[in-house]
């Protein structure tokens, strides 16, 4: 539990990263370091986003399955690592 | 005479007597007075006598003389209707009184005469069939005839035929008309002609109730779901995964008591804290995070290759890449590095203190060179690491040695911080520093074993039993020479200091060990007592003893007296010498290549020598670390990846890319297959040995 929220803070104190938001596997926001609108935004608009790309992988064979997705675009750069439950999503900005 | 005359009567039975006409012979009279006897209860008197008054009366020749008072007499004759052959006296079981008993009724019928004749009643269901199917022919006719009729008058001359078509036609049309008039009118009823009367009657109309009942709607959940192909894989495999469990339970049956105790356990960690199903997401993230950060040293690590190289003939450069440093372990010097055999990117850092006086906790950590910020995993100890072995078939197991002669294993897979076994005074621990650890293949009883050298002169092998170590003295290194010496009146040989030793890579029983006096003893695990070997080495203690990893009879020395030297075991002097200006901390062959080695030195600097290029020169000489006052104190080649870990005393790892010349390969001739393989490395060596032997041997 304690190791979970070091490495929470570790990241959270890497260069360039801008947040992080754990969500469950309903979409539903249970922890969060940025503020509550763009959480509830993020939150929404990345599950839909992770369970299509998690269809698409498993679709082709159902023995795969998805480990992480990154979404990069011109101002950062979005990680998601799925997880059976949960999953996570840290926004970095990498060039900073 | 009997009558003979017979006629058809048919009599209805009914209450009512008929009088019924009566033959005029003789015997009327006698059958009258039969019937009077005969009577059963109806009587209705008919004069006789005055329908005999219509006709003049003829006297038969013997008639009955009766006289006027007897002629006068009336007689009773009553008709019925009776049937005299109809037996009187029928008797009938009765289910309900369980007797018999008589019928009151009998029928009263008496068939004289049956003839079956064609005619049909008009409204009975075969004529209104016949009919139908000579309908519309017969309408039409009708029709037709109508028309001629009216047209023309009737023609009495049209033959009987004719006319009686006519008259039939007229029937017909009667009939037609009829039947029209009929089915016009609703169907009368068929009623009895002599008695019928109707009769009605009304019940009482029971008031109606409404009754109504209304029960609470099944519970319902809207359920949506999507079935592709992967949910219906996963499906599958946890049905598969129950079965499995079931087969288990099945045969661990008897132990129940364990069960219960360990789902008590697994109840009471579900409960617990959500976040901390969220770990294994998060070290993964945390190394994209790291990817991300470090970007260009990861591409670099990857694909970058020193374009320089080709213009610098032979010598290359060293790239430096991650660096690895842990907050709590600053003041740590790195004491020991292994990279791990089966996970090509995680190695271990032993972390301690080669100072006397500073003698303080160590640590051993893991890194992956996937997250250089934090490491894997970390176990803080006591005193400080001075060398360390990863197992490799095992990866999980790690043998430590520490500054006061403990030696423990550690397993990665168990969650606590404290090693899984741990040497203790009483189990025979090192009385001084334990310099050099290696695992050795599993014993007989397939236990692990691990060899360890320390400077009270003992090599001690331990062995993993069960839940302990137990340790045998291989061999006690004494001071050369003192041991076949044994008079009276010597003192006893001393114990030599042991701080370093290797095993030979495909001999099983033969190592080396580096003393801190400077030399090098070849020993072998099957004499206790006698080297077989002792080379003069050094001047001053020798830090690293290596075999090649691929040439069977050489290995590599180093020793603070700033000097490498190569060695054939077969003989005693080195065959080559190197001067590197600073005291050597660390030698080590490469993996890939027989003729490379790397030295690191106290100075700051790494040397990397390539025989096969240049035989007295390094190839590369670089400083690694900013500041010089750094020592640099091991390094290690990573068995895959092109780099290596050089460590220093301020507990920092540096990670550095070997440039492509550091790394070369023999050049293929054209159309020629270039043979691969340790065979090529050994030749490689031999040749190079060669070329110096034949030198000596012309020398001597």
């Amino acid at each position: 539990m304690a190791e979970v929220e070091e490495t929470l803070k570790r990241i959270q104190s890497q260069k360039g990263v801008q947040g992080i938001i754990i969500v469950n596997a309903e979409g539903i926001p249970i922890k969060t370091t940025l503020d509550n609108s763009s959480t509830v935004q993020y939150a929404g608009l990345i599950h839909q986003s992770v369970m299509k790309a998690r269809s698409t992988v498993r679709d082709i064979d159902p023995q795969n399955d998805l480990t992480f997705l990154r979404i990069r675009s011109k101002k950062n750069e979005i990680m998601i690592a799925p997880d059976k439950d949960y999953f996570l999503i840290v926004i970095q900005n990498p060039s900073d | 005479m009997p009558v003979t005359h017979k006629t058809l009567v048919k009599s209805k039975q009914g209450s009512n007597a008929q009088s019924q006409q009566k033959p005029l012979a003789a015997k009327t009279a006698k059958v009258v007075s039969k019937k009077k006897d005969e009577d059963d209860g109806t009587e209705i008197g008919e004069g006789g006598d005055e329908w005999m008054h219509g006709k003049t009366l003829i006297k038969p020749p013997d008639q009955l003389d009766l006289t006027e008072a007897e002629l006068k007499e009336e007689f009773t004759r009553i008709l019925t209707a009776n049937n005299p052959h109809a037996p009187q006296n029928i008797v009938r079981y009765s289910f309900k009184e369980r007797s018999y008993k008589p019928i009151s009724s009998v029928d009263q019928l008496a068939v004289h005469f049956f003839l079956e004749g064609n005619l049909l009643h008009r409204d009975s269901d075969e004529a209104r069939r016949q009919k139908a199917k000579q309908g519309l022919p017969d309408e039409k006719a009708t029709v037709v005839t109508e028309t001629e009729d009216e047209k023309l008058e009737t023609p009495l001359q049209a033959a009987g035929g004719e006319e009686a078509g006519d008259v039939e036609e007229g029937g017909g049309e009667d009939g037609a008309h009829s039947v029209d008039s009929k089915t016009g009118k609703k169907e009368q009823k068929l009623t009895n002609q002599f008695n019928f009367s109707e009769r009605a009657s009304q019940t009482l109309n029971n008031p109606l109730r409404e009754r109504g009942c209304q029960t609470e709607p099944p519970p319902r959940a809207s359920f949506s779901a999507t079935a592709n192909q992967w949910e219906i894989y996963d499906v599958y495999l946890e049905e598969m995964q129950k079965q499995e469990k079931n087969k288990e339970k099945a045969k661990a049956v008897p132990k129940k008591e364990d069960d219960k105790g360990k789902k008590k356990l697994t109840l009471v960690e579900t409960q617990s804290d959500d976040l901390t199903k969220v770990a294994k997401v998060a070290k993964i993230i945390e190394r994209m995070v790291n990817q991300n950060t470090f970007d260009d040293i990861a591409q670099d690590f990857r694909y970058f290759e020193d374009a320089s190289d080709e213009f610098r003939e032979q010598e290359g450069t060293l790239l430096p890449l991650w660096k690895f440093q842990y907050d709590q372990a600053k003041r740590l010097s790195v004491t020991a590095l292994c990279w791990n055999q089966s996970y090509k990117d995680l190695f271990a850092v032993g972390l301690g203190s080669y100072d006397f006086t500073k003698q303080g906790r160590g640590m051993l950590v893991f890194y992956s060179l996937k997250n250089s910020t934090y490491p894997e995993y970390n176990y803080p100890t006591t005193s400080g690491i001075l060398c360390l072995d990863i197992h490799p078939d095992r990866p999980y197991l790690v043998a430590v040695g520490f500054y006061d002669g403990c030696v423990a294993v550690y397993n990665l897979k168990e969650e606590r911080p404290e090693p899984v076994y741990k040497s203790s005074s009483k189990s025979g621990k090192h009385t001084d520093p334990v310099w050099q650890v290696r695992w050795q293949k599993d014993d007989m009883d397939n236990h692990q074993n691990f060899f360890s050298v320390s400077s009270d002169g003992r090599v001690v092998s331990w062995t993993l039993v069960k839940s302990e170590l137990v340790f045998t003295d291989i061999i006690k290194l004494s001071l050369v020479g003192a041991v076949s010496e044994g008079p009276e009146g010597v003192p006893p040989p001393t114990m030599a200091c042991g701080t370093s030793f290797d095993f030979h890579k495909q001999i099983n029983y033969l190592f080396l060990v580096g003393t801190e006096e400077g030399k090098i003893h070849k020993c072998s695990k099957a004499y206790s007592s006698q080297f077989l070997e002792t080379y003069d080495a050094h001047n001053m203690a020798v830090d690293a003893v290596k075999w090649n990893q691929f040439h069977p009879k050489v290995f590599i020395s180093c020793s603070s007296d700033w000097t490498v030297k190569i060695w054939d075991h077969t003989i005693r002097t080195p065959v080559f010498i190197f001067d590197l200006n600073a005291a050597v901390g660390d030698v080590a062959w490469s993996p890939y290549s027989s003729t490379v080695f790397a030295a690191v030195t106290a100075d700051g600097k790494v040397h990397v020598f390539d025989l096969g290029i240049n035989k007295y020169e390094a190839i590369c000489q670089q400083p690694v670390v900013a500041k010089k006052k750094t020592k640099l104190t091991h390094i290690e080649f990573n068995p895959v990846y092109p780099i290596i870990i050089v460590g220093d005393d301020r507990g920092y790892v540096t990670s550095l890319k070997l440039s492509p010349n550091l790394r070369s390969k023999p050049k293929e001739k054209k159309g020629q297959e270039l043979p691969r393989g340790p065979e090529v490395e050994i030749a490689k060596m031999e040749k190079l040995l060669s070329l110096l032997r034949e030198p000596e041997n012309s020398k001597a």
